[in-house]
């Protein structure tokens, strides 16, 4: 039995069944992780074709979850995966819807990059901060209110001060951002979808 | 001898219901008196409007334009939405402005921000507004959270009622938990009386009465400011501007996956449980026809407004919209036509693939107003059997110039005013905007939108 097919196929128990038998013949804990990110993977693959869609992701997220919490405890050292580059993301200040958001979480994940995810409403000086701290070069800025497209234009501005501007891309995105609010907000780019953003996220780190 | 509402056909009941729009009454039952006769003539003048836009059996003289805020007028008055719902004078007086400053040919009414001081009372968790969670001057936003657990199902469908009154009023009003305390009234029968007598034990105890305490001073709050609204909504009737909407209910996937479950618990129960989430979709569904047509009966419009979340494009797959989003949102829709009833549909964000299956409704009976559908596709696909509205994008209205607003405006109307059955809306409630490009929507298209 395939486990990267059983997740990329959403079939729980038998996901499940497999993690468990595997482990107790005495499986190297890593690998079976390892697989079922390659699952994720695919998941990704077919959101982005067009053939899953927002449900499929978030079952297939929830499937990893219970897959991790029963490898987990058996790991013993943490391995550094190579990873394509560091994002910081978060739900800007006044807003605190987080279903896109969470998307893009998952698709950067599983295309490789390192996400760092502030959560929802978050103000510019927390943006700003982990921005030192991880020295990411790619900040993702996610809002679906209106009112989000000042506090877009303001986590900006505080980077700007900061003298952080030039040393990181900034991207937007959610319910009603345009090519107009990006101009707006002073960001790099917008992106319409997750795909979007994993596209310009690859771009901007030269993995595309 | 008029008929009785149980003897007539939909048709009939639907014309009732446009009469009592076009000529309504005052709280004493009394025609309403205009303030001006040409208030009055622009009032069934609007009213007509929009009958002829929906029902798609006249093309009305212009193309209905209705700008469709959700805070805006609170920021375009200057005040913060904290005061707006603690302050309701200030409230109606930010919403009557913004009705006579921008001319709509109907108006949703001056009940968005709501009473401040009622949510505090009952200790609202589902959602945060200014000063409990987001910023005086911020919209209330809902909190998604598991209100209902993945093993309750069998609980709601069996009892909606008892359940949403004992286990969600509880989870959902940090002030109501003593409510989980509560008998099923339906044990008090014709049996032994003592056994009807033994279920209003729950009522002397201390969590019980406190419950009790706060909703009678929360449903205090709440009428003192229900009347203000009354006399809100007919000042601004007689000043020539209709209710848009005389109810609102929701597509039964929407009333479990935003209200009970969250997005993430309804969409794990499709996969884990689908025949659970399937049998209470069906059980709300004369839940929700009630819901609307009732409150369009008892306020004299037939409009049943009804904001669609979770069947928007990409939310879940065709086959997941066919079994689990449409087939109860559809009875639904038929239900409130029954009623006489106008179902007002919001499909926020996108419909293109939603669009064939959706099309399956009689004719000149709805309204889909649509977000970031394509317009050209909508009105090629629904054209014939609805009115459409929509899609002026909010961020235009924030952060364009008067010049694109026009120049969209222009293109919508190209694309689908042509033979009626069309509406000038925005695509979603909008909060900021500039005014002047909220004024360009609105005249540009109804000088634009004339049917010569």
């Amino acid at each position: 039995m395939d486990l990267v097919e059983a997740i990329a196929d959403l079939r729980e128990e038998e996901a499940l069944k497999i993690v468990k038998d595997r482990l107790s013949a005495g499986e190297d804990p890593l690998k079976i992780l390892e697989e079922a990110r390659q699952g994720l993977e695919i998941v990704g693959n077919r959101f982005a074709s067009g053939e899953y869609f927002i449900p499929d992701l978030i079952y297939s997220g929830e499937i990893m979850k219970q897959i991790t919490e029963i490898v987990k405890p058996l790991i013993s050292q943490t391995t550094q995966v190579k990873k394509l580059g560091k994002v910081v993301i978060g739900t800007v200040a006044g807003d605190i819807h987080d279903i896109g958001k969470n998307i893009v979480v998952f698709m950067l994940e599983v295309n490789g990059f390192e996400v760092y995810d502030l959560g929802v409403d978050v103000p510019p000086e927390r943006f700003v901060e982990k921005i030192k701290e991880t020295g990411a070069p790619i900040l993702g800025l996610s809002g679906f209110l209106t009112l989000a497209f000042d506090s877009m234009k303001r986590t900006i501005e505080a980077l700007k001060e900061a003298g952080l501007r030039d040393k990181v891309k900034v991207m937007i995105g959610g319910g009603q951002v345009t090519d107009e609010v990006r101009k707006y907000t002073g960001a790099d780019a917008y992106g319409k979808d997750a795909m979007a953003a994993v596209s310009l996220a690859k771009a901007w780190v030269g993995a595309s | 001898m008029e008929k009785k509402w149980e003897e007539m056909t939909p048709e009939e009941r639907q014309e009732v219901l446009i009469q009592r729009w076009l000529s309504p009454k005052d709280p004493q039952g009394e025609n309403l008196k205009f303030k001006t006769p040409e208030a009055e003539a622009e009032y069934k003048a609007r009213v007509q409007r929009l009958v002829d836009a929906i029902q798609l059996k006249k093309v009305p003289d212009r193309v209905p334009v209705l700008p469709l805020p959700n805070m805006f007028p609170v920021y375009y008055y200057g005040i913060t939405v904290q005061e707006a719902m603690y302050d309701y004078e200030k409230c109606f007086a930010a919403f009557k402005k913004f009705v006579l400053d921008f001319q709509p040919d109907a108006t949703m009414g001056c009940m968005g921000p709501g009473p401040g001081r009622f949510y505090d009372l009952v200790d609202y968790k589902v959602y945060r507004w200014p000063g409990h969670g987001v910023g005086p001057n911020q919209c209330y936003q809902a909190v998604e959270d598991e209100y209902m657990k993945a093993d309750e199902y069998d609980a709601l469908v069996t009892d909606p009622t008892y359940y949403f009154l004992t286990v969600y009023f509880p989870r959902a009003f940090g002030s109501l938990k003593g409510l989980s305390l509560l008998s099923p009234p339906t044990y008090v029968l014709e049996f032994y009386p003592t056994f009807s007598a033994v279920h209003f034990i729950p009522f002397a105890l201390p969590p019980v009465q406190e419950a009790l305490k706060v909703m009678a001073e929360a449903g205090a709050e709440v009428l003192k400011w229900i009347q203000g609204v009354v006399g809100w909504n007919l000042e601004i009737m007689a000043s020539g501007f209709p209710l848009l909407a005389g109810g609102g209910c929701k597509a039964p996937f929407d009333t479990v996956g935003d209200t009970l479950r969250g997005t993430k618990g309804i969409i794990i129960d499709m996969y884990r449980q689908p025949e659970k989430v399937l049998k209470a979709v069906e059980a709300l569904v004369p839940i929700m026809i009630k819901m609307g047509s009732e409150a369009a009966k008892q306020n004299g419009v037939p409009l049943v407004f009804m904001p669609l979340h979770k069947g928007a494009d990409g939310f879940m797959s065709d086959q997941q919209f066919k079994t689990f989003y449409w087939p109860t949102l559809k009875k639904v829709i038929l239900g409130l036509i029954e009623e006489g009833c106008i179902p007002f549909l919001v499909a926020e964000g996108g419909f293109n693939s939603r669009l064939e299956v959706i099309k399956d409704l009689p004719k000149g009976k709805v309204v889909w107003m649509f977000d970031q559908t394509d317009m050209a596709q909508a009105k090629k696909t629904l054209g014939d059997s609805a009115c459409i509205a929509g899609n002026v994008p909010t961020d235009l209205l924030a952060v364009g110039t008067p010049e694109q607003v026009k120049e969209y405006v222009k293109k919508l109307i190209d694309t689908c005013a042509d033979g009626g059955g069309f509406i000038l809306t925005n695509g979603a409630f909008f909060d900021e905007a500039k005014p002047e490009n909220v004024k360009t929507m609105v005249e540009f298209a109804k000088e634009y939108g004339v049917y010569r």
